[in-house]
């Protein structure tokens, strides 16, 4: 079964206990500034919006690699630290702008789902980030939306 | 670990930043935050200081697990000597801020002296350094915290600021952090102001350790799962934020109403927790857009509003048609029952004034309630207030009182000095409801009679935060006791004021402590941070705390005579619901508080007691 991370928006309150797990998971040091999931704070919209990679099949950063530094290990795109060289095409080739460099290593960073049990997720309090099943990822969107379709008559209009 | 073992100390007058090494042998004995940001302050400042004079400090305090990931470990404090209250002042936040300015490797920074024109600190890590303000004087913390990411391109800061009352000398200013976050008690802001700072912006991405890593997961992950598994913790508070009580407090009777007057608001559920969510007529949308939580919070009590467009307080201003930060239950009661307001829509338009312009809404709504009853036996007039109808009861009395404060006309001045000052002035001093100059909050010792020595004796002036009994007198946390009794409450006021010292110097919110034992947070903090912090060693930490804070006062000037409450709920008994008859018993109290604290019968702690805490 393919797994990803599954984030639902509404469940967000912006704690950051993602990016405190994420940084801590990969540096041992509690740092959002250095982890590899970000939550945006959309005040005025009242909206906190947790990204990270969503591991493309078809991966930009992967493809513009110039030297081979990313590969992908069952569906995740993994950068090797040894062997990639700083020169972040990939920072650009990248839509979402989930490939990052890292001053403090020289190296870009991305979601490695943490070799397939993401500490985000595990650290999540309110299941905004869930790693399931990517089959089924929108299955309960769907749910939610086949709920509101009423063909009966409405009462008033 | 934990602690940065760094304090920046910015000298206003010279313009200088400088790093310094933390003091390590306070930091054992005070922890860190509120406790060692009030040593280093006695050690500094004479308590006889001017609050307002460039002879006074400032700081800006994380706690040893501030930017961790221990549940609500996002918190940080604003030390100083405050104007509104001559006394200690320590006002906490949440938000972002406090965990930005750990990560950038500083545990505190002590603000000294006044800069010759505005001016504004900018940290990036190690590097920090002033830059002139003058822009953004006369704006608000809205407005400044928008320039300041613009002019320097840096979307990730973490940014605390003043509004332009506390530029302009109103004594109950506020510091407010991510624009809705706020240090909100005492005039901390008005002292920022009275410096000539407008704001401290900050970037850190040098990461946090902490002594014993896997102790600490532990730790942390247990007390994780006692908030999940808490009601309070983790329904209650969720769902209707602080909100949660005003139901609750007003059927107990403890809810002042229109300046005290009454005990129980009319209007009570109008201006609830239940009501944020109901869909309002005008536009079928609830007034609450969704529930927040400050750095590593699992709590998650933030309210985050969204006001009716429609409504009269913003119909012709679009720039409030966004969302923001919603009311809590004191700016709900302060704002809405102590003024008689049952109107949602206008408190929340207020509140977002409040944050927009860093007022203490809790001052703010309690001071506009005393103008109100100044009015209503003619001792304030047309002539003072420009004109506003200072009615009980008036949405559009509170909301142009709210805006005469924020833009400083000649009302807005006059509410500016706080309830104490404005009452003196008109010759009704006890129609304000403070306690050394800092108006009670939204219980009424009265119905909640442990309230009123918390009240009485916080080193604040009058505050819940300081020791909260509501805790045990009404939710029956850790235990119920009758809030209708005065017996028992001395010792667990003194309880409740030496827990939550420690929790308040830790970097963890107080909040926890719906959920959390002592026991439960000890381990997380001894785990953290070398040294020995078992519950009973913490609990002398908070008790030298406290003690530290209250011999400041005494030296400052208090005497046994300002640990006292308002003549009205001395005097005046509860009219209606379960108090109805009482007024609250003080003298049965203090006492034996006294007593219990190991102070002498007018309340000066003894020598034995200092030196057995090892206060010189």
């Amino acid at each position: 079964m393919d797994k990803a991370l599954v984030i639902d928006v509404g469940k967000c309150t912006g704690c950051r206990q993602c990016e405190l797990a994420c940084s801590y998971e990969h540096t041992g040091t509690f740092n959002p500034a250095r982890s590899r999931i970000t939550v945006f704070d959309f005040h005025e919209k009242a909206r906190f919006v947790p990204y990270t990679c969503t591991q493309c099949d078809q991966a930009w950063c992967q493809q513009v690699c110039p030297v081979g530094a990313i590969s992908n290990e069952n569906g995740v795109k993994v950068v090797d630290a040894a062997t990639c060289v700083g020169c972040k095409v990939c920072t650009i080739a990248c839509p979402f702008g989930t490939v990052n460099y890292e001053p403090a290593s020289g190296k870009v960073i991305k979601c490695d789902l943490c070799g397939g049990d993401p500490a985000c997720a595990r650290a999540c309090p309110t299941e905004a980030i869930v790693f399931a099943d990517v089959a089924v990822q929108g299955f309960e969107k769907m749910r939610a939306w086949a709920e509101k379709t009423d063909t009966a008559p409405q009462a008033s209009a | 670990m934990a602690w940065a073992r760094k304090i920046l100390r910015v000298n206003l007058t010279e313009g200088t930043c400088k790093s310094e090494p933390l003091n390590m042998e306070w930091a054992m004995q005070y922890l860190g935050q509120r406790g060692l940001a009030t040593k280093y302050f006695v050690e500094e400042v004479d308590p006889k200081v001017d609050p307002l004079s460039p002879e006074n400090k400032l700081i800006m305090t994380t706690g040893p697990l501030t930017g961790t990931n221990a549940s609500t470990a996002a918190r940080y404090s604003v030390v100083t000597k405050g104007p509104l209250t001559n006394c200690i002042a320590c006002s906490n936040s949440g938000g972002y801020f406090g965990a930005e300015l750990k990560n950038a490797g500083w545990d505190m920074i002590i603000f000294e002296g006044r800069a010759d024109k505005p001016v504004y600190l900018v940290i990036n890590d190690d590097e920090a350094e002033l830059h002139d303000a003058s822009e953004l004087w006369g704006k608000s913390v809205w407005h400044a915290d928008d320039w300041i990411k613009e002019k320097h391109q840096e979307p990730m800061f973490q940014i605390a600021a003043i509004g332009v009352p506390g530029e302009a000398g109103v004594l109950f200013s506020a510091v407010v952090n991510n624009k809705h976050r706020a240090a909100g008690r005492s005039g901390v802001g008005t002292v920022m102001g009275s410096k000539n700072l407008k704001a401290v912006a900050v970037r850190g991405t040098r990461g946090i350790k902490v002594h014993d890593q896997e102790a600490f997961d532990k730790a942390v992950a247990g007390a994780k799962a006692v908030i999940a598994g808490n009601a309070v913790t983790h329904e209650a508070l969720p769902a209707y934020g602080t909100q949660v009580l005003m139901n609750i407090i007003n059927e107990l009777g403890a809810l002042p109403t229109r300046n005290a007057r009454d005990v129980q608001f009319e209007g009570a559920n109008d201006i609830s927790g239940e009501a944020m969510h109901e869909p309002r007529r005008s536009d079928g949308k609830p007034n609450l857009a969704r529930n927040a939580g400050c750095f590593g919070c699992t709590i998650a009590c933030g309210r985050i509003s969204q006001i009716d467009p429609a409504h009269f307080s913003v119909k012709d201003k679009p720039q409030y048609h966004h969302a923001s930060g919603g009311v809590e239950y004191e700016n709900a009661w302060a704002l809405g029952a102590d003024t008689g307001v049952n109107d949602l829509e206008a408190l929340t338009y207020c509140n977002y004034r409040c944050n927009e312009h860093a007022i203490d809404p809790i001052t703010t709504g309690a001071t506009i309630a005393s103008a109100m009853e100044l009015y209503k036996i003619g001792a304030l007039t047309d002539a003072e207030t420009g004109g506003v109808k200072m009615e009980f009861g008036s949405a559009e009395a509170l909301v142009a009182a709210v805006d005469a404060i924020c833009e400083g006309t000649d009302f807005g001045k006059l509410l500016g000095l706080g309830s104490k000052r404005l009452c003196e002035k008109f010759g009704h001093p006890d129609l304000s409801m403070s306690v050394k100059g800092q108006e009670f909050p939204a219980y009424d010792p009265r119905g909640i009679q442990g309230m009123g020595l918390t009240y009485a004796t916080s080193n604040r002036g009058a505050c819940h935060l300081r020791s909260y009994t509501v805790a045990s007198e009404v939710l029956g946390i850790p235990e119920k006791t009758d809030p209708l009794v005065t017996d028992g409450k001395a010792g667990l006021v003194k309880i409740f004021q030496d827990l939550t010292a420690f929790v308040d110097s830790s970097g963890l919110c107080i909040f926890t402590t719906f959920a959390w034992s002592a026991e439960d947070i000890a381990p997380q903090i001894d785990a953290a941070c070398e040294g020995d912090w078992s519950v009973e060693n913490l609990m002398t930490v908070g008790e030298r705390i406290w003690n530290l804070e209250r011999k400041f006062n005494m030296d400052a000037g208090m005497t046994a005579e300002d640990d006292t409450l308002p003549k009205r709920i001395l005097k005046e008994a509860a009219k209606t619901g379960p108090a109805k008859g009482l007024v609250n018993g003080l003298d049965k109290m203090l006492p034996e508080y006294y007593e219990l604290r190991g102070w002498t019968p007018d309340g000066k702690p003894t020598e034995e007691t200092l030196s057995r805490l090892g206060i010189s």
